[in-house]
């Protein structure tokens, strides 16, 4: 009686499971398993179906300098915009957490990019970006700087797109700080004054180590953001002029629906799983804190 | 923080706190005022400048936006509702349920925390074509529905509900799906706005999945038309581009600004996005 009492419980939480998991394992588990496994495996085309190559699809990859172009786009992206929003978020947190005129209007400007489509925002940046008619060619104007063309240039498409994604993302950050912040007792910084210590002192040595977990939090999360958001890319340069400007995963997007080339997109994609893959450990640990917490 | 209020850097602070602020709104603002005004005075900064709503008219007619905000809506509310259905019995199955292989098939579940759909395109594509779900809803919203991301949250707050109350429930008699009815979904409530508007304001926003598996006006959402629509062969200008943007982001702005408080805590409760 009590055993079947149990399996009977075994076998309700099992199928309270089992849409969500059909789901996931389709969308989430299978392809990952099947990417690696394609990975081995030449593209099906007309005629020649798809055969066991071994790793000449990493050989090609290994000699595609177009990859490491990308792969290099990529770093250089997320080394470049990273540190910028994490503090430019940190900074607004503090702005917004503390006692400033107009509180709720500058937490709502710094807000607001988050919330935006990253394509209705890219066609706004668009248009700032154009030569000679754009807000920026029209500033640079001001300074006696000749007309550019931003987008068009290898050594600025890059930097372009930067831009606009420090803008969209330090306010989603800031949002953690600010959580965090309001988390930190009045009384200890009461007590740090009455001791003599400097508002900067306090920062350096009190918030600021407060505030570690959750800028790791925030760290891990921007770079997982930068090696999987590109849509800014479909608006602004199509990862031109000659992929100065392209990711990796817009990359495998070319390769997957431009070329029709799945192997080698899986390929690609493995490398990219790879990246996330070592990211998602470090945000594993925090991850279990975080519950620890609750 | 602000403790020697009349020093001069606390001004300077301010000064430079407003700055900031203002480079960040100033996108905004000035696709609105691009967006009331003729072409000519886009970049003419004169407040007697005629207002117009024919950017508006024109955005309108030049791409068939009802129809993109049909699908975006259908396509939310579908995704949305799957999720919340299918999250909640996992989820309760997670938090109080136990059974053998309970641990694995947790970590397989934050596996999809840390790589979610977005970046499967090439086989998730290769999937849904075989399920022939190309340029569906459906197919857009699918690889969404199970969500990790929403089982994780929702076994957070159900492992919060005291045992008593359910044990008090299950004396008078009550099944254990009524009791996931009656007592954890009511008590889970703030989880569960906070997931919606997460994963409202995430589909959407979202844009490579769709733009991979839609080719038709039937399915396509705001934002892969918004692309098409902004795109330079489409031969629109900086007015009609600004307006027909804020058409798309309208609503969701509107939310934002009015709950704004429940935007802000969710997106901090997610941590995901």
């Amino acid at each position: 009686m009590r055993l079947s009492h149990k399996t009977s419980r075994w076998v309700y939480a099992w199928l309270l499971l089992l849409p969500a998991s059909v789901l996931m394992v389709t969308f989430t588990h299978y392809p990952i398993v099947g990417g690696i496994f394609s990975s081995f495996f030449s593209t099906p085309r007309q005629g020649r179906p798809s055969r066991f190559v071994g790793l000449d699809n990493y050989a090609y990859m290994a000699n595609d300098p177009v990859f490491w172009q990308v792969l290099k786009n990529n770093f250089v992206y997320a080394f470049g915009t990273i540190p910028v929003s994490v503090c430019l978020a940190l900074l607004m947190a503090v702005w917004v957490n503390g006692k400033l005129p107009g509180r709720a209007v500058v937490r709502t400007a710094y807000f607001t990019p988050t919330i935006l489509p990253m394509i209705a925002v890219a066609n706004i940046w668009l248009f700032f970006y154009t030569p000679q008619i754009g807000i920026l060619d029209n500033i640079c104007g001001l300074f006696g700087i000749h007309s550019h063309s931003w987008l068009g240039d290898p050594s600025t498409a890059l930097g372009c797109l930067m831009v606009l994604a420090i803008w969209k993302d330090a306010g989603f950050f800031m949002i953690f700080f600010l959580a965090a912040l309001q988390g930190i007792s009045p009384e200890l910084e009461e007590a740090a004054l009455i001791e003599g210590a400097g508002r900067w002192y306090f920062f350096r040595r009190v918030t600021l180590p407060l505030l570690m977990p959750t800028t790791l939090f925030v760290l891990v999360n921007s770079t997982i953001n930068s090696f999987k958001l590109v849509d800014h890319i479909f608006i602004l340069t199509k990862g031109g002029p000659d992929n100065a400007s392209s990711l990796l995963l817009y990359y495998i997007y070319e390769v997957a629906f431009g070329f029709w080339d799945t192997a080698y997109a899986s390929t690609l994609t493995v490398v990219l799983l790879l990246i996330l893959g070592a990211l998602a450990v470090t945000q594993f640990k925090y991850i279990e804190k975080r519950v620890h917490y609750q | 923080m602000m403790i020697r209020e009349s020093d001069w850097g606390h001004y300077l602070e301010v000064a430079a706190a407003w700055l900031l602020a203002f480079i960040w709104a100033a996108p905004l603002l000035y696709a609105t005022w691009a967006a009331f005004h003729p072409m000519d005075f886009v970049s003419r900064f004169d407040l007697l400048s005629p207002l117009t709503l024919d950017n508006f008219q024109s955005a309108w007619n030049v791409a068939p936006f009802a129809r993109y905000f049909l699908n975006t809506f259908m396509l939310v509310c579908m995704t949305l509702t799957g999720q919340i259905v299918l999250c909640t019995l996992a989820a309760y199955a997670f938090a109080r349920f136990e059974f053998p292989g309970k641990e694995t098939a947790f970590i397989l579940v934050l596996v999809q925390i840390m790589i979610m759909p977005d970046v499967l395109i090439v086989q998730n594509y290769l999937t849904t074509s075989k399920l022939g779900l190309v340029d569906t809803i459906l197919g857009i919203g699918l690889p969404y529905i199970g969500s990790a991301f929403g089982i994780f949250l929702l076994r957070q707050a159900f492992k919060q509900v005291p045992r008593e109350l359910e044990d008090a429930a299950r004396v008078e008699g009550a099944g254990w799906f009524s009791i996931l009815l009656k007592v954890y979904v009511p008590l889970a409530r703030p989880t569960y706005l906070a997931y919606g508007l997460v994963s409202v304001s995430y589909h959407w926003n979202n844009f490579l999945w769709p733009v991979i598996i839609t080719n038709s006006t039937h399915t396509r959402p705001l934002t892969v038309g918004l692309s098409i629509f902004g795109a330079p062969e489409s031969g629109v200008n900086f007015s009609v581009i600004s307006a027909g943007t804020l058409l798309a982001v309208s609503p969701l702005l509107l939310a934002f600004l009015l709950f704004q408080r429940q935007f802000v805590q969710s997106f901090m409760r997610s941590g995901i996005k």
